[in-house]
């Protein structure tokens, strides 16, 4: 082999092996960090979006100088991403099996916290034209029902509640995470599904909510740790301290998260 | 990589330049590297009991017949659209020629729910098939078929146009001035001229459908047996188990090389 076709291999090698730790450093979507300040950076279950955005604006008003970014996303995939490396400060996950991964790697520093529950509804597009009201109504074969599938939290979530109430129901989808399930919904595309209490909440005026007693059976529990490798070292404390404050838990109480009680 | 001695020595094509020959490694370890990435993480071992899942099977059944049928409508509709596209001449041609390029510009969970605002239940037309015919699309088969080929038509259309512009317009006069009505001239003559585009466009489509995740999840919905092609089960496998995603991330891909590679074998005489 003559040595310009070596040199002709190893350069774009070199500089593929380069760009790569450049490429996994941007993913996290966010705020630019403010000038000269310190950046946190924050992995949360996508249905914290609204109420995590909150808390991270009062953080950065305590903190002068100091941005917040977030990469919300389903917890499952944010778990892998942090195990792979992902720069990240602080996650908050869905549930207590998306954390796992990363409490095994031996990732956070200090045991997780539960901070908030989530509980399941039925939600129906407005108008119910399927005239449904309680959970038995799901079991009817001409009921057009989407589910999460079982695979992510509000699919276990869904499964443990329809269990409980000894039904069985089979959707015409199984939904990749919660908010796809809202959006069939919401399209009228089903007649019913079962999503969070908080995602009601979210797309109240579209779809309708409807409590049923057996979602106490498959309650989900929402930790969130600062990581041991956390870039942003004490501030990844302060945002989970943050969290667990009573402005907090104010904030997901208003999102509709049942709060826990201060430990 | 290296060149010959002989087209050294000042034959036709002489030295690969290297400006040339540089990007292109670098392109092709981009693309090639990822692949790597899972051959490297790939559990070996577990590969024969995964392939043997039902599921598994169900999944690259229903991807391989989804994919093919969608080629077949994008050929259907395609093919024609293509030929209108280079031919005929009418007022907004170029406007029509960008539309056609909406569906690879528009993120496709995107795509997933404009069809779904269209072909729905509560669709501009969905609501009027559902109520003349009793046809419902999301949800079934024929579902993941139309989300598949609204995602990877424009490939098809893009290629085919390419061949026909490229294409000697003269051929057609000539058959035009020995009679042949323009339908007759487009079967003999043009089709089999653009034929190897035809070929190349109808590759790229399958390919596309093949592996199409974002329109079919969000319109024709996922289960098992009915609407969970491959890319859905790797999906949904990456939330638990990252290991058994590889494992179908690389049978699909093993799939459609080998399909792919008889095929350009036995239909086409380029190299």
């Amino acid at each position: 082999m003559p040595k310009s076709s070596r040199w002709a291999l190893a350069i774009p090698l070199a500089l593929v092996l380069a760009a790569l730790p450049a490429c996994g450093a941007g993913q996290a979507g966010g705020t630019p960090a403010a000038e000269g300040g310190r950046t946190l950076t924050v992995f949360a279950a996508a249905s914290l979006t609204g109420s995590f955005t909150e808390i991270g604006r009062a953080f950065e008003a305590a903190h002068p100088g100091t941005a917040v970014r977030f990469n919300f996303g389903s917890s499952a995939t944010l778990a892998q991403q942090i195990v792979q490396g992902a720069p990240a400060d602080v996650f908050a996950a869905a549930s207590p099996a998306t954390m796992k991964p990363v409490t095994d790697a031996s990732l956070t520093a200090g045991a997780p916290v539960t901070f908030a529950r989530n509980k399941l509804r039925i939600a129906v597009p407005a108008g119910n034209p399927a005239k449904v009201d309680a959970l038995e109504d799901l079991a009817d074969a001409r009921v057009k029902v989407a589910l999460c599938a079982r695979q992510v939290p509000c699919g276990a979530a869904a499964v443990k509640a329809l269990d409980a109430a000894g039904l069985k129901v089979t959707p015409v989808t199984l939904e990749q995470d919660v908010k796809a399930t809202l959006t069939k919904v919401e399209l009228g595309e089903v007649d019913a599904a079962l999503v969070y209490q908080t995602d009601v909440i979210a797309a109240a005026g579209k779809v309708k909510g409807i409590a049923f007693p057996e979602a106490d059976q498959a309650v989900n529990d929402y930790p969130v740790a600062a990581l041991a490798k956390a870039p942003a070292g004490d501030l990844a404390r302060r945002f989970v301290d943050l969290v667990l404050s009573r402005q907090g838990r104010q904030t997901l109480a208003a999102a509709g998260f049942e709060v826990v009680p201060a430990p | 990589m290296t060149t010959s001695p002989a087209t050294e020595r000042g034959g036709v094509t002489g030295r690969a330049p290297w400006p040339l020959v540089v990007p292109a490694l670098l392109g092709l370890a981009f693309l090639v590297l990822p692949l790597a990435g899972l051959l490297v993480r790939a559990p070996w071992s577990t590969l024969p009991r995964r392939l043997a899942e039902p599921q598994v099977l169900e999944a690259l059944r229903l991807s391989l017949v989804t994919a093919s049928l969608a080629t077949a409508v994008c050929l259907l509709l395609g093919v024609p659209l293509a030929w209108l596209l280079a031919r005929a001449s009418f007022p907004g041609r170029r406007l029509v020629r960008a539309l056609v390029t909406v569906p690879l510009v528009l993120p496709p969970v995107v795509g997933g729910v404009a069809l779904l605002l269209v072909l729905g239940r509560r669709g501009l037309l969905g609501q009027w098939l559902e109520s003349t015919f009793g046809i419902t699309l999301p949800f079934t088969t024929a579902g993941v078929v139309v989300a598949e080929a609204f995602v990877a038509m424009p490939f098809l259309v893009i290629s085919v146009e390419g061949a026909l512009r490229a294409a000697d317009p003269r051929y057609e006069e000539a058959a035009a001035t020995l009679g042949a009505s323009r339908w007759t001239a487009f079967r003999r003559v043009t089709l089999p001229l653009v034929m190897p585009g035809v070929i190349a466009g109808a590759v790229l489509c399958w390919a596309r459908a093949l592996g199409e995740f974002g329109a079919t999840i969000t319109f024709a919905g996922n289960f098992p047996g009915t609407t969970q092609t491959m890319p859905l089960a790797v999906y949904l496998a990456l939330e638990t188990e990252p290991e058994a995603a590889i494992v179908l991330s690389l049978v699909l891909l093993a799939v459609s090389v080998v399909i792919l590679a008889s095929l350009r074998d036995r239909w086409t005489s380029s190299p």
